[in-house]
């Protein structure tokens, strides 16, 4: 078990925030695997347990947060069993995390040079100047200007931009094999977004590490995922390559979700947005949680929960529509 | 930074010298003087008296001499002893300022530790024990806990002399001067606490692997503490003026009691020392205040 083709498997996850309203279940039983080196992506609206997934596998969930059930397998070890003393060697070193206001992201009283000394002497054995040298190295390997002055400034005296690299360069500090991405450019103009988008993938090459892109901007994980992996209402929909999804999607959420973004077939129509509300995750529904807002739905989905089926090589979709075309075509068959 | 100090020390010469402006008209426009006396004083010795202390000439002529005094450091005589203030005031002040000053530190010390635990157990019941007695700190007025203290500890239980000049015991002074600000601390920073604990940063600092320990002892408490200075500056200079209700009923000569007792006797030279003196902490302690400020608070620009 312990050499897994994975650096990460995530197996029927469950967590669920413990409020004074009740149990919100935020992540409901979400599956996935992520080699060593690839990029997988995670789409959703708000809401869609899209963020909460990405801080179970780091256990940084806020106090009332908590992993109710399932594994998460770092290399084919249960990290969910680790204590807080592993799950702090763990944290930074084997899998690091950026997040999406780097405004905010930074201790505004430390300077940038401490934040990331810090994360550069908490794994290794350096001292102060060593991990001084290394944190220039990297400022300059995330492609922040002068960093040998950069690196005693305050955080409010870099820009958005050069707060999020400060933050990337932070994350990569002891060259992790997870790189957790939540939403990293949601809070960055458009050319700054790109550039960032850009760095991304070109350390992920140099350094061989894993991504896991979480954003709701279709278009971010479009050019760079190797997997997509669509999420609402805390449950996967839908899953495959970028072809997949965009061309052929089998969801019907993933459907509206495309019918909402300008694209080239739809250049002067106008655009559909998905009618509703995201659901209440203290009240889930007893089937589909998408049932709702579903402009297909059917009686079944309204009280079983869809199981994935494979409808394509590398697609998968939990949607009742796949069994009911599915039985459709045998029987015209 | 230095151009700001200097600005400031400035700005607070021009405060000082409204101060004495207001104090000096407003003091001399009470009824009675400092030499009117239940029985008939000779109108001769009252001539004599009044003109040694300038009180036989005008108003404004009054308010010239007092500062030209005062501007060559002689901050006058007092009309009820007779003797020079500046000694006097100084020797008062440092026993006000030995209460104040421990009090000070213990209201500092228990009041961030408490409000760090109040944080961290938030809704259970350490959090809740803390809040219901800082409450009852900051609700109690010193009159009734120091009475309080005196009753319980003095008298029922013995445990303290009530008084003794030789070998003052000044444990339920301090208590009774620290539990306010101390009450008051406490809440501020739990509040402060819990507001850093919910910011990104700590987040990304759990999220880079620093121990629970540090992420709230470096990450979150340094942020926790800016709302906290602004506090603790002004607190501190109250503090080490001395309390004239907590001096009054643990029978200490302290700066506070003669403060009153100036005010009531009409000693016009010490009413006027003790407040400009006490102007001055108060104005060194805001300028102190807003350089540690900018020392733990890196986005502060002082200009």
């Amino acid at each position: 078990m312990a050499d897994s083709k994975y650096v990460l498997e995530v197996n029927d996850l469950h967590t669920s925030f413990f409020t004074d309203s009740g149990e919100v279940k935020a992540v409901n039983g979400i599956n996935f695997k992520l080699e060593p080196g690839k990029t997988l992506g995670i789409v959703g609206e708000s809401g869609s347990g899209k963020s909460v997934t990405a801080y179970s596998i780091m256990q940084i969930l806020a106090q009332t947060g908590r992993i109710t059930s399932g594994e998460v397998l770092y290399k084919g070890e249960d990290i969910t069993k680790y204590s807080e003393k592993e799950m702090q060697k763990f944290r930074g070193s084997k899998c690091s995390i950026i997040f999406q206001d780097p405004m905010t992201s930074l201790n505004p009283v430390f300077t940038v040079g401490y934040q990331l000394e810090e994360a550069i002497m908490l794994h290794t054995n350096k001292n102060r100047a060593q991990a001084r040298e290394r944190a220039i190295e990297l400022l300059k390997l995330v492609g922040v200007n002068d960093p040998e002055k950069r690196i005693h400034q305050y955080p409010h005296e870099h820009s958005g931009g050069m707060r999020q690299r400060d933050m990337i360069a932070m994350a990569l500090a002891c060259e992790p094999d997870i790189l957790i991405a939540d939403e990293p450019t949601t809070a960055l103009d458009v050319t700054i977004q790109a550039q960032i988008l850009e760095l991304m993938q070109k350390l992920q090459k140099e350094l061989g590490m894993a991504i896991i892109m979480v954003t709701h901007d279709l278009g971010v994980i479009a050019s760079m995922c190797d997997e997509i992996m669509v999420m609402y209402g805390g449950r996967v929909c839908e899953r495959g390559t970028a072809d997949d999804i965009f061309y052929a999607p089998a969801h019907e959420y993933t459907k509206g979700l495309l019918r909402s973004i300008p694209r080239k077939e739809n250049m002067n129509k106008k655009l559909v947005p998905i009618g509703g509300t995201p659901i209440n995750l203290l009240n889930m529904p007893a089937g589909c949680a998408f049932c709702p807002r579903c402009d297909e739905a059917m009686k079944i989905c309204l009280t079983e929960v869809p199981e994935e089926i494979r409808v394509g090589d590398t697609h998968l979709a939990s949607c009742w529509m796949n069994v009911k075309e599915a039985f459709e075509n045998s029987k015209e068959a | 930074m230095a151009k700001y100090i200097s600005k400031r020390i400035l700005l607070a010469i021009v405060s000082l010298w409204i101060i004495t402006l207001i104090t000096f008209f407003a003091m001399n426009a009470i009824p009675g003087g400092p030499f009117n006396k239940e029985k008939a004083t000779d109108p001769a010795v009252i001539q004599q008296l009044e003109a040694r202390y300038n009180l036989d000439k005008p108003l404004g002529e009054q308010y010239r001499l007092y500062m030209k005094n005062l501007l060559h450091g002689d901050w006058g005589i007092s009309t009820k002893s007779g003797r020079p203030i500046w000694n006097d005031m100084i020797e008062k002040f440092s026993v006000s300022a030995g209460l104040g000053l421990r009090a000070a530190v213990i209201a500092i010390i228990f009041g961030i530790i408490l409000g760090a635990i109040a944080a961290l157990n938030r809704n259970k019941l350490p959090d809740r024990l803390i809040i219901f007695f800082t409450t009852l700190g900051t609700a109690m007025p010193s009159f009734v806990l120091a009475t309080l203290l005196l009753l319980v500890f003095c008298l029922k239980l013995g445990l303290f002399p009530v008084f003794s000049s030789e070998n003052p015991n000044y444990t339920l002074p301090v208590i009774a001067l620290a539990v306010y600000p101390m009450a008051y601390i406490t809440r501020l920073t739990k509040t402060s606490m819990l507001d850093a604990l919910n910011q990104d940063y700590i987040r990304t600092a759990r999220a880079k692997g620093v121990s629970r320990t540090k992420v709230i002892f470096v990450h979150a408490l340094r942020n926790a503490l800016i709302p906290v200075i602004t506090y603790v500056g002004p607190m501190v200079a109250y503090i080490l003026t001395g309390s004239m209700v907590v001096e009054n009923i643990f029978t200490i000569g302290g700066l506070g009691s003669t403060f009153v007792t100036s005010i009531s006797t009409r000693d016009y030279p010490t009413i006027m020392a003790v407040t400009i003196f006490l102007a001055m902490l108060m104005v060194v302690a805001n300028l102190l205040t807003d350089i540690v400020y900018k020392l733990v608070d890196p986005r502060i620009k002082l200009d």
